[in-house]
């Protein structure tokens, strides 16, 4: 306790400025922190619009609402900008508020860096989404952007695109960077790796995750930007290229990416369900190495995405074999969270509901992953609503949902508030009824038949599309809800003692709540090692 | 299905918005009769390979709900008996080796039992024996080639498969009928017991060529040829669609392919090739403005429209009017030529391998003298072979 309330000898240094340039010039790792967030949930809404236009033209069969050109550029600009834009942020968003608490540091390492890092997206995502204004309308061709439709058939608005992706990759290696640097050089005394809480651990190999795929998302858009205004033909065949070649690369990136947006997400939960459940979280180690091998898996797996380019079946067998064996190490992680809530005393506030949910949903999302994997099932399943079912499960209740319990389970830490229970629990039931009325239809509809990216359907799905746009409704304005419940917060509420949660361990809890500008200006001694 | 309540099509987006609202309320209240909510797994098909798939997918389902049941439950027992509501007290364990060794090696277990038969399946499926009949299987935008392969040219039957489905069924201004957005002008026919190949490949974007009944999915990849094979066991008429994001008409380019009796599949040839030597003798007959405008018209809606609109004037930049400017009113020969050869870069594609040169001939025509262009000049089917022939 005694490292936070140490007396600065720098007289200008013991608040935030005031007004906007406090935001613009922060590098104070909590600011930068809040900033990714709020960033995070604006794009979230903005996705989630988009996302909603999608399934009101899905209310029906027929087209009733938009063109089919504009829905696909709807489909497009949702993915990007929930994975882009959402997802990762707010991913970033917490890795600057938490990593430095957690491992005892004053700041992340490079804080310059990190305002930067920052300050890249509002300007991508402005050149991303003004494109939906511009002549021939903005990317249409999926957020996946197979070529050649997404370069010699793209709309003009692509080259926008494409500097945009780049300008969102620079963020991602230099947020990454910092975040490496900061857990590598700057634990507290006596923190070794293997003490690092599950978060920092998961986060240290996300973000090298990150710095080995961005450049190879950006090598694929230069590539595309070439193929498109200066004459090559990496990707068209007719000038002696490959189309598939553009999906090999996408997906080196791609995979890889998948897990960039959910292994934070184990983090998260390895956190909140041992505090909840009373318990040290089970399997440490296993957690860790677990991790490990699932970063690794998800280089050497990536073309089980093109089980139907006509691989030869050497290269699909091979591609099955490695991705089932992703399961191995992810039913671990699942095994370890039941072990951990097993002979726990547990309670179950907001974020151990939106934990818990996760843990029964991401693992309905990996059985379908594990389906697909399986090549001769996978020429039926591929490119349908089963997939659309199967990523949204991991990604929504998955990634989305553990960042909404890291929201409640730190916000009193953050604010030095308590969240309205009543009102979290209420978010929580409407969160989880509305996604799984969105997307358990689409496993059904998916099986029986319906392709992804149509604006229109045959009148056998008819029934399950409209219960899950009923679904996607529900869902979506219950986020407006949890915005609802922040700013409350934020503005006041029962205050937060220091510990904020009885069964919370690690250094986060030890500062005062809300957390001072500045924590751990000298280093924090650590408590006796218990393992 | 808004049956019957017409939406004017003029009428602002808002005011579409309000009426689909109401409509919607309204079908929410009183359910409609079609209901169908038997559409739930996958299809068993027709063929071996995609009953074996079938079997297969069942499989790996059941396993996955079985360890479901298991690990769901254990959570919902542990949920149940260890909360601090009850009075649990904290166990103080949080390793146990043993236990991390039985979940790793049961799990490789059970992946080990389902890589065995996904594996002979797949085996199965990649059999490359000779093939009975030989079809290629050609992707545009959007709509299907089909050429059924023969050593003799003048033998070989080639011809383009669109989408059947109206304009009005689908901007709710007809009712849909049963087989909405699943009915081509020119289906696929095959004969059933039969080993037939299908040669895939596309003109212009990837697409991919699905026949669930089949377990037949394949990408049609520009410059790639990849072979799939069905051997099709019941006669029937079996549907499927595009599933690789093609462009803006993905969701409007289905497959059908009937599966008939052999001497019914002779006897389809034969007309097919009698067909064929038909146009060749349009080609060399002098047309009329009538005849050919009649005929424009109907290939501008199958082949046109969806891009250039019923109007004319297209979805400017990427699709151009063709209204009272560009080569619709400029020189003939050049407005031939950009239907014959299309323009790189751009959607617009090669249609001297698509239409015939009747139909191409008849389209330009059509496209001078629609919508008020009155250029009052005609293409005849004679001057539009030449160009084809004499540059090849």
């Amino acid at each position: 306790m005694s490292a936070v309330i140490e007396n600065h000898h720098d007289d200008h240094d013991h608040g935030p400025d005031k007004g906007l340039m406090r935001w613009v010039l922060t590098t104070n790792h909590k600011d930068i922190g809040s900033l990714y967030l709020w960033f995070s949930f604006a794009m979230f809404l903005v996705g989630g619009c988009m996302a909603l236009v999608i399934r009101a033209e899905l209310f029906q069969p027929g087209l009733q609402l938009v063109a089919p050109e504009f829905f696909n550029q709807m489909t497009t600009m949702h993915g990007l900008i929930m994975v882009f834009g959402a997802v990762m942020p707010a991913f970033v968003g917490l890795a600057n508020w938490l990593v430095p608490m957690m491992i005892g540091a004053p700041d992340m390492a490079l804080p310059r860096m990190n305002n930067y890092s920052f300050w890249i997206l509002p300007f991508a995502f402005g050149m991303l989404i003004s494109t939906l204004f511009m002549e021939g309308g903005a990317p249409n061709f999926g957020w996946t952007f197979y070529a050649p439709l997404s370069t010699e058939y793209a709309p003009p608005s692509v080259t926008y695109f494409i500097f945009a992706v780049h300008l969102m990759g620079i963020s991602s290696i230099m947020g990454s960077i910092n975040v490496i640097v900061t857990i590598l050089n700057m634990r507290a005394p006596g923190m070794r790796l293997m003490d690092m809480p599950l978060f920092v651990w998961t986060w240290l190999i996300t973000a090298y995750l990150l710095i080995a795929v961005m450049p190879v998302l950006a090598g694929v858009v230069t590539m595309m930007l070439m193929d498109i205004h200066f004459g090559t033909a990496f990707f068209s065949a007719a000038g002696g290229g490959d189309p598939v070649l553009f999906q090999h690369v996408f997906w080196f990136f791609g995979h890889p990416e998948v897990y960039i947006m959910i292994l934070p997400a184990f983090g998260i939960v390895s956190a909140i369900i041992p505090t909840f459940a009373r318990k040290k979280l089970f399997g440490y180690d296993s957690m860790v190495y677990a991790t490990a091998s699932i970063a690794f898996l998800s280089f050497i797996v990536w073309a089980h995405h093109m089980f139907t380019v006509g691989m030869p079946i050497a290269g699909e067998l091979y591609f099955m074999y490695a991705t089932m064996l992703i399961a191995v190490p992810t039913g671990v992680k699942v095994f370890n969270w039941i072990a951990t809530m097993w002979k726990g005393s547990m309670t179950f506030e907001t974020p151990m509901l939106f934990a818990i949910a996760f843990v029964i949903l991401f693992t309905i999302g990996g059985f379908s992953g594990l389906m697909l994997s399986i090549v001769p099932a996978d020429f039926q399943y591929h490119d349908t609503y089963f997939v659309v079912a199967h990523f949204h499960y991991v990604l929504v209740p998955g990634s989305i949902f553990s960042i909404m319990a890291a929201a409640y389970y730190w916000l009193p830490k953050w604010t030095g508030n308590m969240y309205d229970e009543t009102l979290g629990k209420t978010h929580f039931w409407l969160s989880f009824i509305g996604v799984n009325v969105t997307f358990f239809p689409q496993h059904f509809i998916g099986l029986a038949g319906m392709p992804r990216r149509y604006p229109d359907y045959a009148l056998q799905f008819a029934d399950w599309n409209m219960v899950s746009s009923v679904g996607a409704y529900i869902f979506g304005f219950s986020q407006l809800l949890f915005l609802f419940i922040v700013i409350k917060t934020i503005r006041g509420g029962k205050k937060a003692s220091d510990e904020v949660w009885d069964g919370a361990e690690g250094l986060e809890w030890t500062i005062p709540s809300p957390a001072p500008y500045h924590t751990f200006s000298t280093p924090p001694a650590l408590p006796a090692r218990a393992h | 299905m808004t049956q019957g309540k017409s939406q004017e099509s003029r009428s602002g987006w808002g005011l579409r918005a309000i009426q689909w609202a109401l409509a919607s309320a309204f079908l929410l209240s009183s359910y409609h009769a079609q209901a169908d909510w038997s559409a739930l797994n996958m299809t068993k098909g027709v063929t071996e390979i995609s009953e074996k798939v079938y079997d297969l997918h069942m499989l790996i389902f059941t396993i996955c709900v079985l360890i479901g049941i298991v690990v769901f439950g254990i959570m919902i027992v542990s949920m149940l008996m260890h909360r601090k509501s009850v009075g649990a007290v904290p166990a103080k364990f949080s390793h146990n080796t043993k236990l991390e060794y039985i979940w790793t090696v049961i799990p490789i277990l059970i992946l080990l039992g389902m890589a065995v038969p996904a594996t002979s399946t797949l085996r199965d499926m990649y059999d490359a024996s000779e093939a009975d009949i030989d079809i290629e299987v050609r992707g545009y935008q959007w709509k299907w080639q089909y050429t059924y392969l023969n050593d003799d040219p003048a033998q070989e039957i080639k011809f383009m498969s669109a989408l059947a489905t109206s304009q009005d069924e689908i901007y709710n201004k007809a009712n849909k009928r049963e087989h909405y957005l699943l009915d081509v002008d020119n289906p696929l026919v095959i004969p059933v017991d039969k080993r037939v190949r299908f040669l895939v490949t596309s003109n212009d974007v990837i697409h991919s060529w699905w026949v669930p009944d089949f377990a037949v999915k394949k990408d049609a990849i520009p410059g790639f040829v990849h072979e799939s094979w069905a051997v099709v066991k019941e006669p029937g008429v079996y549907r499927g669609k595009c599933t690789e994001l093609c462009g803006k008409d993905h969701g409007f380019m289905p497959i059908v392919v009937h599966a008939v009796e052999q001497d019914e599949y002779d006897a389809w040839v034969a007309m097919k090739q009698e067909e064929a030597l038909q146009v060749y003798e349009t080609v060399g007959k002098t047309w009329t403005m009538a005849e050919l405008m009649d005929t424009g018209e109907k290939v501008y809606q199958q082949n046109c429209m969806s891009c250039h609109q019923a109007n004319g004037e297209g979805i400017p930049p990427a699709f151009p009017s063709l209204v009272g400017q560009g080569l619709s009113i400029g020189p003939i020969g050049e407005h031939i030529d950009i239907v014959i050869n299309g323009k790189a870069g751009t959607a617009m594609q090669a249609f001297a391998s698509q239409l015939n040169p009747a139909e191409i001939a008849a389209v330009v025509t059509y496209e001078r003298n629609a919508w008020g262009n009155n250029v009052g000049d005609m293409a005849q089917p004679r001057e539009v072979n030449a160009l084809i022939t004499g540059e090849e």
